[in-house]
């Protein structure tokens, strides 16, 4: 049949457009499958990292507790506490800088102030090329970039021409790569092409700090077109967890402290939010019931310096994120309204909670489609504002539209609240290879925002849906275990609830499910994902011992009882936090005293419940050579989740 | 009898709601629908672009909002998966349909066959699920698809 029409290679009977739509249709669910997986694969990434967003702000109390009583007793320098005499440091900084020698065996860049094109070029260069920017050029960066900070409000205000538009771009996160593919396709900044980074340009990614020493340098030669705002990743105490802290102390070794703390400062003035043509409000996270705009111009935004340090009225009283009426609580009566512009900074040294709020609203929260404004349980920060919050506060400031970041999203950008919140991400790859693409906007002054999207490649070769999806779901599925597998002990208790007979190591998929959940609290689709993390039975029940066969954490010290080992691992990243924060110097040693202390107080704050003696005796193990101290990092890197068969 | 049936629908039911909410972003138990075919899709039902229309019909509110509830979803669903309409392609149905369109009968067809078939007649693809399909399908070398080997790797993969 058939062979006879025109075209002699193909044909259009009945029985032809028939196998075509039979073919359509398989390949569409073929399609879906793949897509769904994907979506759940990115559903383990999002639950895991705001899960654990979630317990580092949980702990935030107990780290201000650390901070100010138990680093006290061992606190050398006088670093910290010296809010009293900027200008004096200032100068002492200078000639600190000067007395770092940069070898002629240096080949890196050599930067000279006031920076110049010639500068940001050959730091582009050489960053392509893998090379470091000496310690001391970073150092005096840094404070000239300090210099310039201090001198801007904490609402930047921008206007937009046909000839220049403004491209904001968000979340970098350390991923080099795509700053200068935006570099590349959208050329570089200057006076005729202005641009805005929107906030988390560290940790995570492994090129953190050329990121900063690259958008720092375009800042001192380009003030005035290119613009910053603080991220919540714009913060020390999140990036000794997040990886920018370890960057930074492997790539610069001894000089990495003072770059570490002078970074603490610089964030501190990065500009709070910025305002475009008197109509677009751009911050990093978002924006709660309370926001006010007048209030955020005026406090001295350099008080608040890591999220994680809540103002001291708020923690004594035990204050948990869900209230609101913080007014109340601040130390300091606050004046209802300045009449003369005049309002003293002075007479606030310390940073009250309304302002902490202030702050942490603006950095942290996400937008929702149903109206109201809850916190954000799930990030443990800001709250989630719906299309109502938005509307209000666009009218009250006679705003058209709020631009955001902090969310990953798989187009890297999404139009929410009816056209009015827009989400730019620009970290392409951002959970793993093939996760997401990352985008940019560009604005004129018609304000329609302009979209690009891009998505940096290593292979040349083009992969089929299929091979990116199992990269995704393979890496996803990946964190997922290892989170099961330190919850072991507390996860078979809670299947053999339901196991009655205890024997038959088997359950239902309900039952399962609610276990997951219950010990876990992702809220993921846990039937939809049992078959890919256990065994089942032919009657679709779950063998839910099996999740465990092909893991195990490898302690260091093999007489280690395995509930501690668990607990180890799983609060692996918060005391690695604790332990950098007792280490002032930065040498990855701790007194054995300090090890068991900590230990004791992060068990009592925790209420874990493991016995004095087994952290006495973990102790003493892992003090091998018997010198009193503890290589912590070295500890902490011997706890990990193996996979017993190498796939 | 009666309390089988009753659990089995019981867990189709739960199985749909997981798959729903796999999509359902904000948690309020809608989804975008747009995802709706997706869902659908991904609980092993195979409909064609107009039986899938029709069924996005049912579950629409009277004034689309965009947004699909759950609510509305889950009986209709229910009722497709315990009818057992739209049952997936076997391999050997999928292969004939593939062997109609090879006129010459010689195991593969050309790339600009594929896409002249697949863009031009019956629900035809977009120009996203075209390349898709072509960098997976297409022998860069003889720039043919060999649809046997093909049919055969993407029952693998799954």
């Amino acid at each position: 049949h058939g062979g006879s029409t025109a075209d002699r290679n193909t044909v259009n009977s009945p029985q032809a457009i028939k196998a075509a739509i039979l073919i359509q249709r398989w390949y569409r669910c073929y399609m879906a499958r793949l897509e769904m997986r994907r979506q759940y694969a990115l559903s383990i990434f999002q639950s895991i990292e705001y899960a654990e967003e979630q317990a580092q702000l949980q702990l935030s109390s107990f780290f201000t507790f650390m901070l100010d009583h138990f680093i006290h007793l061992n606190e050398t320098d006088k670093d910290n506490k010296k809010q009293g005499s900027p200008s004096g440091s200032d100068i002492q900084l200078l000639e600190y800088e000067q007395m770092i020698e940069v070898p002629d065996s240096y080949h890196g860049p050599r930067l000279s102030f006031p920076l110049t094109v010639a500068d940001t070029n050959s730091l582009l260069r050489a960053f392509k090329d893998q090379q470091q920017l000496h310690a001391r050029y970073v150092l005096q960066l840094l404070h000239e970039t300090k210099k310039v900070l201090k001198q801007l409000p904490n609402i930047i205000h921008l206007s937009t021409s046909y000839s220049k538009e403004i491209t904001i771009c968000g979340d970098l996160h350390g991923k080099l790569d795509d700053l200068l593919l935006i570099f590349y396709k959208n050329g570089l900044p200057s006076e005729e092409n202005p641009y805005l980074f929107n906030g988390d340009f560290v940790d995570r990614g492994k090129h953190s700090i050329e990121i900063l020493i690259i958008l720092f340098a375009f800042l001192l030669v380009y003030p005035n077109h290119l613009h910053l705002n603080r991220g919540n990743h714009e913060d020390y105490i999140m990036n000794l967890r997040y990886g920018f802290t370890k960057e930074v102390m492997n790539k610069y070794r001894s000089h990495g402290k003072k770059i570490v703390n002078l970074l603490q400062d610089v964030y501190s003035w990065l500009p709070l939010a910025t305002v475009i043509d008197s109509k677009v409000l751009i911050v990093h996270g978002g924006i709660s019931d309370t926001t006010d705009l007048d209030f955020l111009n005026l406090f001295k935004r350099n008080k608040m310096k890591s999220v994680l340090r809540p103002p001291k009225s708020s923690t004594e009283r035990n204050y948990d994120l869900e209230r609101s009426d913080f007014v109340e609580y601040s130390p300091v009566t606050r004046v209802k309204r300045c009449p003369s512009k005049v309002c003293t900074p002075r007479v606030h040294l310390e940073l009250t909670a309304k302002e902490w709020k202030q702050v942490v609203d603006i950095l942290w929260s996400d937008p929702k489609n149903q109206n109201g404004c809850t916190p954000n349980k799930v990030r443990g920060g800001g709250c989630y504002f719906g299309p109502d919050v938005t509307a209000r506060l666009l009218k009250r400031y006679n705003l058209k539209m709020l631009i955001r970041s902090h969310e990953c999203k798989q187009e890297g950008y999404e139009i929410s609240h009816d056209g009015k919140v827009i989400t730019i991400f620009s970290a392409s790859n951002y959970y793993e290879d093939g996760s997401n693409r990352g985008a940019y906007l560009k604005l004129n002054p018609d304000l329609i925002p302009r979209f690009v999207q891009y998505q940096v490649t290593k292979s040349t070769r083009k992969q089929t849906l299929h091979q990116r999806v199992s990269v995704v779901e393979w890496s996803a599925l990946k964190s997922l275990r290892e989170k099961l597998y330190c919850r072991r002990s507390e996860l078979i208790a809670a299947f053999q609830q339901y196991d009655h007979r205890k024997r038959g190591r088997r359950i239902s998929a309900t039952e399962w499910a609610s276990a997951m959940e219950s010990v876990l609290h992702l809220a993921l689709p846990w039937r939809t994902l049992r078959s890919r993390l256990v065994q089942l039975a032919p009657d679709g029940s779950v063998e839910y011992l099996s999740s465990f066969n092909d893991l195990e954490i490898e302690p260091p010290i093999k007489e280690v009882q395995p509930a501690l080992v668990e607990t180890l691992y799983r609060y692996r990243a918060d005391l690695e936090i604790i332990f950098n924060i007792i280490d002032k110097d930065h040498s990855g040693l701790i007194s054995i005293e300090e090890f068991r202390q900590t230990w004791k107080l992060f068990n009592s704050h925790l209420k874990i419940d493991i016995d004095d003696e087994s952290i006495d005796n973990l102790a003493r193990s892992i003090d091998v050579n018997k010198d009193g101290s503890i290589d912590f990092n070295e500890f902490l890197e011997a706890f990990h989740v193996v996979n017993k068969f190498k796939n | 009898v009666f309390c089988f049936a009753e659990a089995l629908i019981a867990d189709i039911q739960k199985k749909i709601t997981e798959a729903f909410e796999v999509f359902d972003h904000e948690c309020n138990k809608t989804v975008d629908v747009r995802e709706i075919g997706t869902i659908i899709r991904s609980l092993g039902c195979c409909p064609s672009e107009s039986e899938l229309h029709d069924l996005l019909a049912e579950v629409e509110e009277e004034e689309p909002t965009g947004y699909i509830r759950l609510e509305k979803f889950l009986p209709m669903m229910t009722k497709v998966l315990m009818e057992r309409r739209y049952r997936p392609i076997p391999e050997d149905v999928l292969l004939r349909a593939f062997e109609v369109l090879d006129v010459n009968k010689c195991g593969h067809l050309t790339k600009e066959e594929l896409v002249k078939y697949m863009t031009e007649e019956g629900e035809p693809f977009t120009q996203e699920e075209m390349e898709e399909m072509l960098s997976a399908a297409v022998d860069p070398e003889t720039n043919t698809v060999r649809y046997k080997d093909y049919i055969t790797m993407m029952v693998v993969d799954e």
